[in-house]
């Protein structure tokens, strides 16, 4: 507000709140820890956001995280560890979207029941929330507070399970994501990996949460996928890309964000969705001239 | 019942043994006393009516479903689930456009797509999908993105796929099914020339006989709780379906097309219709 009502700058002052690069040194040693969780992030993000598209699963991410954000908020009131408790919110949300909508259509009606009622409960329990309301809103926008030591290591640590998973199931589960039956038929347990998958998710998206925010987790579970996916179609070019498009997205957003008094999710949103722009502007040029190149070519300089 | 006997073998085991196999759900007795043994190279077409239980004798032969009674050997070993012996062509589906797969690498889930992990490229690996994709005519369009190929072609990449294992016995599950005229006589003179060259024994199930007519060896046709076995003679013939539909049928071979009237609406499948009329004119 005092930047605001300085005389004669308004403008000036409104890009001074959004980009700040004053003290930018000191700053950095202080976020040392954020970039370290924004590395993670953007790789765990990337490599799950391409079986988010390949199942046709971002409306059950945005879904479990507002139960997630729930879950955060309910610890807040309780004083415990508010990962755990997102952790809690984001896992029993992606089970039950998991078992009970197997089906396209049935799940998203039921994402559509539980968001709002996540949503709600997350208000209330906010609301009766005494503390700091920095930590309210960071919890649906995200934060730029340090990350402390103590939360580092439950990024770091969920982070590993949820890569060591993924590495674990990556080929059959792509099998049966792209293909169902036919992974079925060649043995793929089917039905035990869409449970296995949506327990990886719920753990992305509670840590996504810590730096995003519930409300703009898509931009790094979703997006980078949908953007690398508009420029190839090559499976490992694809999970590469989204990875940087995720890291790039996050690290980039906490840099810019650094001096500034807003919030880190405008600048992680708005480079992911930057990136995407220029996916399916490359993409779009691509269908009309690159693909008939791909179908003469014989054999030959596959991108593997 | 069966009007043919199971053929005697000699030496090798058949690719698909079927013996005294029955199938029940609940009251409802889809067949009984299903007999019928595929030897290497031959082209089996199983037909019939809707709910006749061609989909659970494919998921019986692929260990997906247990047998009432009976047993089912493929290539002499009791049909499990995730068999390499098996190639399996399912029905037609559309590929989403964005799916990040080029055809190349949906062949190559038919090699390693169920094993865990991640996977590393192995230069023989690329060698057996180059092979058989070039077999099947698809080496054109290894590249490509598979949901931006015709559906005629996305069947020819699906045929690599199921065949890109070596398998002893190719299963085809409607594999033509929304294919124009000419894939569909692509995709099953593709089948054809594999069973010559390699001996691989196919079992093809399709509601529309008429494209496979020139291939098939032996047909089972599925109707009623019943079924029958043998060449196209003995069994596309208007005394055989009248007596397994319970209803007077009508089979008209013309030339190199056999055409089917009256059988009862309800076991029609949806594709019968349009081409019934067509025959009829």
């Amino acid at each position: 507000m005092t930047v605001l009502s300085a005389p004669g700058s308004s403008t000036g002052g409104v890009w001074q709140q959004i980009f700040n690069f004053a003290d930018y040194g000191q700053l950095l040693a202080l976020v040392h820890n954020s970039i370290i969780a924004g590395v993670v992030l953007g790789v765990v993000g990337g490599l799950i956001s391409t079986f988010v598209m390949m199942r046709d699963l971002p409306f059950a991410v945005h879904g479990i995280s507002e139960l997630s954000f729930a879950g955060a908020s309910a610890a807040l009131l309780l004083s415990v560890n508010v990962v755990i408790g997102s952790l809690t919110g984001s896992i029993l949300a992606a089970l039950t979207i998991g078992a009970l909508g197997s089906r396209a259509r049935d799940r998203n009606s039921i994402i559509g029941v539980l968001m709002p009622f996540g949503l709600g409960l997350g208000v209330l329990f906010l609301s009766l929330y005494k503390g700091r309301s920095a930590n309210k809103f960071g919890l649906l926008t995200g934060q730029i507070v340090a990350v402390d030591t103590p939360q580092l290591s439950w990024l770091l640590g969920t982070s590993a399970l949820v890569l060591l998973g993924l590495l674990l199931i990556w080929r059959p589960l792509t099998f049966a994501s792209t293909d169902p039956e036919l992974a079925a038929a060649r043995g793929v347990p089917v039905g035990l990996l869409s449970p296995a998958f949506m327990v990886l998710l719920g753990l992305a998206v509670a840590m996504s949460i810590q730096i995003v925010g519930a409300l703009l987790v898509l931009s790094i579970i979703c997006t980078p996928a949908a953007a690398a996916m508009r420029v190839s179609a090559a499976p490992r070019l694809v999970t590469l890309l989204s990875v940087l498009f995720a890291v790039g997205s996050v690290v980039g957003g906490i840099l810019l964000s650094l001096g500034s008094s807003i919030p880190i999710s405008p600048y992680v949103t708005t480079i992911s969705f930057a990136i995407y722009l220029v996916c399916r502007l490359i993409g779009n040029q691509r269908s009309k001239h690159g693909w008939s190149t791909a179908r003469r070519l014989s054999t030959g300089n596959a991108l593997q | 019942m069966s009007s043919r006997p199971t053929a005697v073998n000699t030496g090798n085991p058949p690719a698909l043994a079927i013996d005294a196999a029955s199938l029940r759900f609940g009251q409802r007795q889809l067949w009984s006393g299903l007999s019928l043994a595929v030897e290497p190279g031959e082209f089996v077409a199983v037909l019939g009516a809707n709910g006749s239980g061609k989909t659970s004798l494919l998921k019986v032969i692929l260990g997906q479903q247990h047998l009432t009674a009976g047993t089912v050997f493929i290539g002499g070993r009791p049909a499990h689930r995730g068999s390499d012996d098996i190639g399996y062509v399912p029905q037609q589906r559309r590929i989403d456009t964005h799916t990040p797969l080029r055809a190349r690498d949906l062949v190559g889930q038919g090699i390693d797509g169920h094993r865990w992990g991640i996977g590393w490229p192995r230069p023989g690996r690329r060698r057996q999908i180059e092979a058989i994709l070039d077999k099947v005519g698809a080496i054109g369009y290894a590249d490509m993105p598979v949901g931006l190929l015709s559906g005629g072609e996305q069947q020819r990449v699906r045929i690599a796929q199921a065949l890109v294992s070596d398998p002893h016995l190719l299963l085809c599950d409607e594999p033509l099914l929304s294919l124009d005229p000419r894939s569909q006589g692509t995709i099953t003179a593709l089948v054809d020339r594999r069973r010559h060259a390699e001996g691989t024994a196919v079992v093809f199930v399709t509601h529309e006989i008429n494209p496979v007519l020139p291939y098939v060896d032996r047909v089972l046709y599925l109707a009623g709780g019943q079924f029958r076995v043998g060449s196209v003679e003995e069994v596309l013939n208007s005394r055989t379906l009248s007596d397994l539909y319970q209803t007077p049928v009508e089979v008209i071979r013309a030339s190199d097309r056999i055409l089917v009237a009256g059988i009862p609406e309800s076991l029609r499948h949806p594709g019968h219709d349009a081409h019934h009329v067509v025959g009829a004119s």
